[in-house]
């Protein structure tokens, strides 16, 4: 059997012809025949979600979706594929909570909806009494061997969870706290992603996790390192609006700070991905996403929110009038009401659901923010330093890089 | 008089409940309930108008394009820009790989494992059905076209992605057509994975249907309910609609549409009384409530959207209204759709302009509406100073999926299935043909705004 060195370097591969699946499904095939690993049984639920990741499984291409079915996992519940409905489906799911405790996955798409103590998100009813989504995961995830959170409205809380988050839309992580949730975050999370973390749980166990718990296999990098249009950044060449040849970054391209390996795997069996159609990527593997990467077609020193917006220059701007160290008035409370985010440059680190609650946390969370500053000024200065070695009008190209206003000077 | 609750409906995006009174074997009233609220209008107000499309395709993962189509309606509308005659073709070929993915995935993921014996793996197996007329030959023929329509469906968002970056959830279409630069090697791809998509609705999905048709006949007769008939239209070419707008009242002549005859009713929805300030209050204990589903209604009707609906309004489909009707008006839609893409991608020059370079004025309104694969989509947006102030949104399972209003009248979904015969009162297999039928996805049926008092007809 394949070692779990030789797996993860399939998985990481960029030169795979074909979809991950069907690279691994016969590995699959060969360690169920050896008895080394068995076919899980898993529990699908949805909760407050689009189905996209549910569509996106079904995009797996060479072999898809049946095959994965029957070679792979028994996929005991997903009210999207069952034949049975009502009770009946109610039953399945119930008796293989029960019958399986210990031993079954459980998948939830989407984000769990706390408003209304959940009432906002009703999943099933069982002998005519109403079951939230809630309740059901707060009691499903305790008897569940592995539990996966797809997408990033599970993962994270997702577009389920922008502000002003009406439905109070949590990832499952905020929920089941006495047990590892794997993420598999994306919007929605590509099929690889998905059969590639289940193949690695069947046959070695929970894959190497980053510290937001999504696998390091497919997480492990930024969007920018893998980019093809990076050496366009490193040569100054950007586009000033989505479509254009040149480094998306100036019209809004969140690759530096996404972890995910889209430039190499792509999308729909290697037919695309975002920044190879002309369009920047929108960071949608992160946490805090949409709210951390929006407006979508801002490049990323502007943090911006529905309800404020503060620019990397402003903030500089105000560290030198009041002295680095000095609490601003307005940043305290940027900071405080969660505005500015924490994910701008340290894309694994922890998301941390509470505000701060005293003065001391607020000023560590500044000094974080400084640091982070700090990283990125250096990072634009390095790229100053690429673009001044440059004989022709350097000045005019860092200028029109520090350009936030349109041709019309707006 | 039994009262039987089905929750989950499976077999659909996203929850359904319904609950039916069953009188002499016979459905005698039924509730349809939404059971899950996000709210992405509350969402959208003071966020950057152009993130519109690419924010509001979140709502849906089954017909994300068709909420990027209206979203950059309602943007071009505002911003006063239109999009490049090429960037429009992608836009529709966009539009139209979305249209042949679900359309596959609705008959034969969903719908048709109601009609043929299933057995084998978890999900399809265990299977509870007591009108199983298919032979077993005949059966497992359809059983293995569906493995195929697995592929088949994935190619058809290959398609999508051509253009579109990835799928579901596109990433290039902007107001004034598509991020993506036109290039041979591209039209090349989509036209041979298209031929393959065609050739697969040609030879097994409408035989397909008709198969079920034939064996299923009194399906014919059952489902029908108000026969209202609405659609916005789609596909734009020349400014032109090619699925025209229009509406049809109890399976009547066609009418023009009148936005302002679109009203909203949050009697049975689970939303506490307007504020001045439009904002809606989240009431779970409503009394009479039973739905997060608001009741839109034209000219106080009920009615229902979808390839039948359209089929019905452009002419091409008039042989009545019904459950078997809508499976059959789904089918010969694809074939004309893809028929469409074909011709729309012999339209397209490489190395055209896909865009135009654009600044949006400081203020705007927009209204953005298309049909989706079920039924008819509206987005309506209003901005100032770059940020949305108001955002609107009215969709299809809206439309049909709604509940009672202020009269008590039933909507479209929960009125065709009164009079449906039901046999086993313990396994309604019957009920879930008829809301199968509708292609039902709950992603999109929440919403919690008001709509504007719209003056405009549809083009």
């Amino acid at each position: 059997m394949l070692t779990r060195r030789n797996f993860i370097k399939l998985c990481m591969s960029a030169t795979l012809a074909a979809s991950l699946s069907e690279s691994i499904l016969p590995v699959l095939r060969q360690a169920q025949a050896e008895k080394q690993a068995e076919k899980p049984p898993v529990i699908w639920l949805e909760l407050g979600s689009c189905t996209g990741n549910s569509i996106s499984l079904q995009n797996a291409v060479d072999p898809g979706l049946d095959e994965f079915l029957s070679q792979a996992i028994d996929l005991k519940y997903h009210w999207l594929l069952n034949t049975v409905q009502g009770q009946d489906a109610v039953d399945i799911l119930l008796d293989t909570v029960h019958k399986e405790a210990g031993r079954f996955w459980l998948v939830i798409e989407g984000a769990v909806m706390t408003a209304a103590n959940g009432r906002v998100n009703y999943v099933f009813s069982n002998q005519d009494k109403m079951v939230t989504g809630l309740q059901a995961i707060e009691e499903f995830a305790a008897k569940a061997k592995y539990v996966l959170a797809v997408g990033s409205c599970a993962a994270f809380g997702g577009p389920s969870a922008a502000y002003p988050n009406p439905g109070g839309a949590v990832g499952v992580e905020k929920v089941v706290r006495d047990k590892p949730v794997i993420n598999i975050p994306g919007c929605p999370a590509n099929s690889d992603w998905i059969t590639g973390t289940m193949s690695h749980l069947m046959l070695y166990g929970i894959p190497e996790l980053d510290s937001l718990h999504r696998p390091k296999l497919f997480y492990g990098r930024t969007i920018h390192q893998l980019c093809q249009r990076r050496q366009l950044f490193e040569d100054g060449i950007f586009a000033s609006f989505p479509g254009e040849a040149g480094c998306l970054y100036k019209v809004g391209c969140k690759g530096p700070t996404t972890y995910a390996d889209c430039p190499l795997r792509q999308w729909n069996n290697h037919i695309s991905w975002p920044v190879k159609a002309g369009a920047p990527c929108i960071g949608c593997t992160s946490p805090k996403f949409p709210d951390s990467s929006m407006p979508f077609y801002e490049h990323f020193p502007d943090i911006s929110t529905p309800s404020t917006r503060v620019s990397v220059k402003k903030i500089s701007a105000a560290f030198v009038a009041l002295g680095v160290g000095v609490v601003g008035t307005h940043l305290a409370a940027g900071v405080f009401s969660r505005r500015i985010h924490q994910h701008f440059l340290d894309g694994t680190k922890p998301s941390d659901p509470t505000p701060p609650e005293n003065l001391a946390e607020v000023k560590q969370e500044l000094d974080d923010l400084i640091r982070r500053q700090n990283a990125l000024l250096s990072e634009t200065k390095q790229l100053e330093t690429v673009a001044a070695k440059e004989k022709k009008s350097w000045a005019r190209r860092v200028a029109d890089f520090w350009r936030t206003e349109d041709k019309d000077g707006k | 008089m039994t009262r039987q609750v089905v929750f989950p409906v499976t077999r659909m995006h996203e929850p359904l409940r319904v609950e039916v009174e069953v009188q002499n074997g016979r459905v005698a009233d039924a509730w349809i309930s939404g059971t899950m609220f996000r709210g992405f209008e509350f969402m959208m107000v003071g966020r950057d108008p152009r993130d519109a499309v690419l924010f509001t395709q979140r709502i849906c993962g089954i017909c994300s394009s068709a909420h990027a189509v209206a979203g950059g309606l309602a943007l071009e509308q505002a911003f006063g820009v239109q999009p490049t005659p090429d960037g429009q073709l992608l836009i529709n070929l966009i539009l139209a790989a979305d249209f042949l993915q679900n359309h596959l995935r609705h008959f034969y993921l969903l719908a048709m494992l109601d009609y043929v014996t299933v057995d084998g793996m978890p999900p399809f197996a265990p299977q509870k059905n007591w009108d199983l007329r298919l032979p077993k030959a005949v059966s497992d023929t359809l059983v293995d076209h569906a493995k195929k329509a697995v592929q088949v469906s994935a190619k058809a968002h290959s398609m999508f992605a051509l253009f579109g970056g990835k799928a579901p959830m596109q990433q290039t279409i902007i107001p004034t057509g598509v991020s993506h630069i036109i290039e041979s090697d591209r039209i090349m791809a989509y036209s041979s994975m298209l031929k393959e998509v065609l050739a697969f609705i040609e030879e097994a999905y409408i035989a397909d249907v008709l198969t079920i048709a034939q064996y299923y006949p009194d399906y014919y007769e059952l489902g029908a309910g108000y026969g209202n008939l609405l659609s916005y239209g789609m596909f734009l070419e020349a400014g032109e609609r090619i699925f025209p707008a229009g509406v049809a009242i109890g399976k009547g002549a066609v009418a023009g549409l009148s936005l302002s005859d679109i009203t909203e009713s949050t009697h049975a929805s689970w939303y506490g009384d307007q504020t001045g300030s439009g904002e809606m209050q989240l009431n779970p204990d409503k009394e009479g409530a039973y739905s997060w589903v608001k009741a839109p209604r034209y000219q106080g009707l009920a009615v229902e959207g979808g390839p039948l609906a359209r089929g019905w309004i452009s002419g091409e489909y008039h042989r009545g209204v019904s459950v078997m009707d809508r499976l059959v008006a789904r089918a010969k839609e694809s074939l004309k759709i893809a028929a469409l893409a074909e011709k729309w991608l012999g339209k397209l020059a490489p190395g055209a302009p896909a865009f135009q370079v654009y600044t949006p004025p400081e203020r705007g309104e927009g209204i953005g509406l298309t049909d989706s694969m079920r039924g008819a989509l509206g987005h309506w947006l209003a901005y100032e100073n770059g940020r949305i102030t108001r955002y609107q949104i009215i969709t299809p399972t809206g439309w049909n999926f709604s509940p009672r209003d202020e009269k008590g009248l039933r909507g479209p979904v929960e009125e065709a299935l009164i009079g449906i015969p039901v046999k086993d009162p313990e396994n309604l297999v019957e009920i879930g043909r008829v809301i199968r039928s509708f292609d039902p996805c709950f992603s999109c049926a929440v919403h919690a705004f008001e709509v504007p008092s719209a003056r405009e007809g549809v083009k």
